[in-house]
């Protein structure tokens, strides 16, 4: 039998009852949606228009609308893509390897950290499609027979690599986030009043019966699609990095990418996670699951991802020198101290300095804190590409090559009409989707609830 | 319940630690002089990394679980503690060697060859038994020598002396092995007191310091494998090097306590561990595994894909001199527990752990071999009687050590605010 040890702090405060969560959880559902709501989607989805008409301005006249030149030939658009990828990480990091480690402080995250994966990802993917000028070609890059007139892809290059990662990361965390979604559709189509509505909710949840049987089904097949999604975590950030490890561009080209893409990718993930969930707790009143110390949990996965990239950063800085290499010493010299100096500055500012605050417990267990750290990562880990790219490209070999960056207002406006598409998505999810496990949070509710944890049972 | 370190395991240590005693003196001596005993000193580096690298990998985990809250891992913690009780013991065989480096009686490191640091010579000192260097022209017309450029110069190690030089070496060294012994033997003093004391307080304690000790160990575990391991192949670089080595210490330790464990439950004790127990430690296995094949592969695929000199030429030595240990561990270390410990089963089953366990903990210890061999023997390399020798040796003394820690406390933690949990393991 499973004894919890007193000394865990409890997961879901309160005197909460199953039915509790349940009307908790689905509340926000079936009823009206608060004005905040229609306020935000309001502006996220004039901001998501605004950068799809940039988008098509863009496909439309052409990628020299974007500040690109001969030596800086990849910029926003690549810095974007990691960005995304990267923050799409958190999810099935949560999900999976959390699942696990059996953390079950991870059940009151996972269902909207996952939803915020597949957006993210979503957003990843439009940079290289958008990039490749002519998108309606854009199934060239899969390996098509020759009859379709088109070449065969190159098996070779890791933007290859990244097609398939990419896409099998898309796939298996859509499918990791649907199946755990079922038994709370069919919570939900149990309690619709609305016809339409039981329908479309009976529909999405798979005639679900809640018998033994059925979540026996579940247990296993969320077990198997956690191994099989643990890799994934790994591979897709290993593979994105390889796009510039591969090279044997001085900056690009060094071994520590694969794991340290990795851990900075978790990091802004937990950092985006934090952002849109302190929100999403206050407006939706779930602060008896989200706790203050499930904020604590996830800033100190903060302080630890964000010391490891800490740790990558000084060791790419000492080997540079080390190496005797003069291109290597030269591109990192030229990043703490060249014209790109204030964005690694910024950089280290915020990835590597701004975390450690989180080993204060007054700090890490501050919501306001812990929000405006949230947004300090992130605009840390995009700095952190920017420099990666831009810094290691804008000088190159022969002097009279070096040139600078500047974005244009297509650059700028893409990048911020996809925050826009990404929180008008999100908000649309917290409409009308179970925002929490809800059927997992019960699980765990006589052992780690705090009104049944430490009770003789 | 205390273990007793019964006799027959004892003359069995006794036994491996003789074939280990005469292996090293047979093999100094049999050595011929003119490779400068390189063979011996290299795989008495082998092994005094080897073993220290189980025995940090194991102080490691007992941090990690510490700072986790890892309720299960706390019936553990004495096997634990006996796995990193060998810190001492194999920081003094590489303190060993390391002085046998500054005496230049073995040439594990090029870089403290004094004779590539200076870039001129005095031409009439050059063949004696001690050249008089200069690092400049104006330096010799100074002392009012006569000087010619040093044909032994090498520029790439020159450069690195600001950090290659043997006194900032030794004060690295010291303060690695001297912060991993200190933090071990707090640890244990920690953990026996709980068993008195009980309570919370203690308890948090150990928590703060284990958060302490992952960062501290977070920056030693490269810097650490740079300066004894790096270097070897000096004019080398890698920036995954450090976190490559410290997945290799942290699998090889997680098999060594299962195989620890294992043995305790055979002979009757740690009987409150359960199949659940078994399986996450089969797990640690299985995935930390894994760990390490994808950072051996990173490193690999990124350098052979570049392809640049500088680089490349380390993989190049490894595959064209030693094909069958290079390939051949990374097989062993891989493949081998990703089949076999793939299966739910195969991790709760005792014969199959320690069967699978100790191919690995032979393919780590290749893998070791892999790192320090070919940048100090070249292809001249042997794996033979002397090998397996002090392999056997170390073994037999590991085991012998690691046996008698164990007999010095109860064999399972009395009080642990998580003990309650652990004993009720069930997944």
């Amino acid at each position: 039998m499973h004894k919890e040890a007193a000394i865990r702090e409890p997961l879901i405060l309160g005197d909460k009852s199953y039915h509790d969560i349940t009307v908790d959880v689905v509340g926000p559902i079936e009823n009206k949606a608060p004005k905040a709501w229609y306020l935000l989607i309001t502006i996220s989805s004039i901001i998501a228009v605004w950068g799809l008409g940039c988008v098509v301005y863009l496909i439309s006249t052409g990628i020299g609308t974007w500040g690109l030149n001969k030596t800086v030939g990849w910029a926003w658009d690549i810095t974007n893509f990691v960005w995304w990828v990267g923050i799409g990480h958190a999810g099935t990091l949560i999900s999976a390897v959390l699942l696990l480690f059996r953390q079950k402080w991870r059940m009151a995250i996972n269902r909207s950290a996952e939803a915020m994966t597949i957006f993210a990802v979503m957003m990843a993917a439009l940079f290289p499609g958008i990039h490749m000028g002519r998108i309606w070609l854009a199934y060239w890059v899969l390996p098509l027979p020759n009859q379709f007139g088109s070449l065969w892809v190159n098996f070779n290059s890791p933007l290859l690599w990244d097609v398939f990662a990419i896409s099998t990361y898309f796939s298996v965390s859509l499918v990791f986030w649907y199946i755990g979604l079922i038994p709370d559709f069919a919570t939900i189509r149990d309690r619709m009043t609305n016809p339409t509505a039981k329908k479309i909710y009976g529909i999405l949840s798979f005639g679900w019966s809640g018998k033994a049987k059925n979540w026996t089904r579940f247990e296993e097949v969320s077990l198997v699609l956690a191994g099989l999604a643990t890799p994934l975590v790994f591979s897709v950030h290993s593979i994105v990095s390889m796009d510039f490890a591969t090279s044997v561009i001085p900056g690009w080209h060094t071994t520590i990418f694969p794991p340290y893409f990795v851990s900075g990718a978790v990091f802004s993930g937990f950092a985006m996670v934090l952002t849109l969930l302190l929100i999403m707790r206050k407006v939706m009143k779930l602060e008896n699951y989200i706790t203050i110390k499930h904020v604590e949990y996830m800033n100190i996965v903060i302080i630890v991802t964000g010391s490891i990239v800490g740790v990558a950063y000084l060791t790419e800085l000492f080997i540079s020198w080390y190496s005797g290499v003069e291109y290597e010493s030269y591109a990192f010299i030229n990043r703490f101290s060249g014209p790109y100096a204030w964005s690694y500055w910024c950089m280290m500012t915020c990835n590597v300095i701004s975390p450690q605050l989180f080993w204060f417990k007054k700090i890490r267990t501050n919501l306001t804190a812990t929000f405006i750290l949230s947004i300090v990562v992130n605009i840390g880990m995009w700095f952190e590409r920017f420099v990666i790219i831009v810094t290691s490209l804008h000088r190159d070999y022969v002097p009279s090559s070096w040139s600078m960056f500047y974005p244009t207002w297509v650059d700028i406006g893409v990048f911020v009409g996809t925050i826009g598409i990404f929180f008008t998505l999100f908000l649309l999810f917290a409409r009308f989707f179970p925002v929490l496990a809800l059927n997992e949070l019960k699980t765990i509710l006589k052992s780690s609830g705090e009104k049944y944890k430490n009770e003789d049972h | 319940m205390n273990f007793v370190f019964s006799n027959k395991a004892k003359v069995l240590s006794y036994v491996l630690i003789a074939i280990g005693v005469i292996t090293i003196i047979a093999g100094y001596f049999l050595e011929s002089h003119e490779t400068h005993h390189t063979r011996w000193w290299t795989n008495l580096m082998i092994n005094g990394f080897y073993f220290l690298a189980i025995s940090l990998g194991a102080l490691f985990f007992y941090a990690l679980h510490f700072a986790t809250e890892t309720a299960w891992a706390v019936m553990l913690r004495r096997v634990i503690e006996a796995v990193y009780s060998f810190i001492p013991i194999a920081s003094v065989v590489l303190v060993i060697v390391f002085i046998g480096a500054t005496m230049h009686w073995n040439h594990i490191y090029h870089w403290m060859d004094n004779t590539i640091l200076h870039e001129f010579v005095v031409e009439s000192t050059m063949d004696s038994d001690h050249p008089v260097y200069f690092d400049s022209v104006e330096d010799a017309e100074a002392a009012g020598q006569a000087v010619m450029a040093n044909p032994d110069y090498d520029h790439i190690i020159a450069n690195k002396t600001a950090y290659l030089n043997v006194p900032f070496f030794w004060i690295r060294t010291l303060i690695y092995l001297g912060a991993f012994i200190w933090f071990a033997r707090w640890f244990r003093k920690r953990s026996l007191r709980e068993d008195e004391e009980g309570g919370t307080a203690l308890h948090f304690k150990g928590y703060k310091r284990a958060a302490v000790y992952l960062v501290i160990f977070a920056v030693f575990s490269s810097t650490l494998s740079w300066d004894w391991i790096m270097s070897i192949d000096t004019h080398w670089f890698s920036t995954l090097f450090g976190w490559y080595v410290f997945s290799g210490m942290w699998v090889s330790a997680m098999n060594i306590i299962t195989i620890l464990t294992l043995y305790l439950i055979s002979k009757g004790y740690l009987k409150d561990i359960n199949s659940s127990h078994l399986h996450d430690m089969g797990k640690w296995v299985f995935a930390l595994s894994f760990l390490w094949s994808y950072l051996w592969f990173s490193q690999f695929l990124l350098i052979w894909y570049s392809d640049i000199p500088e680089e490349v030429t380390y993989f190049i030595t490894r595959i064209e001199h030693y094909k069958v240990p290079f390939f051949g561990m990374f097989i062993i270390n891989f493949a081998i527990p990703m089949v076999m410990f793939m299966s739910r089963d195969a991790k709760r089953n005792p014969g199959f752990l320690i069967a699978i366990g100790t191919i690995i903990f032979i393919g780590h210890f290749i893998d070791t071999y892999m790192l320090i061999t070919p940048g100090t023997m070249f292809e001249h390399w042997h794996f033979g009687w002397m090998e397996i020798g002090f392999f056997v040796g170390f073994t037999g003394l590991f085991i012998n050590r690691v046996l008698t820690a164990l007999t010095k406390a109860p064999l399972q933690p009395q009080k642990s605010p998580y003990l309650d949990e652990s004993l009720h393991h069930s997944i």
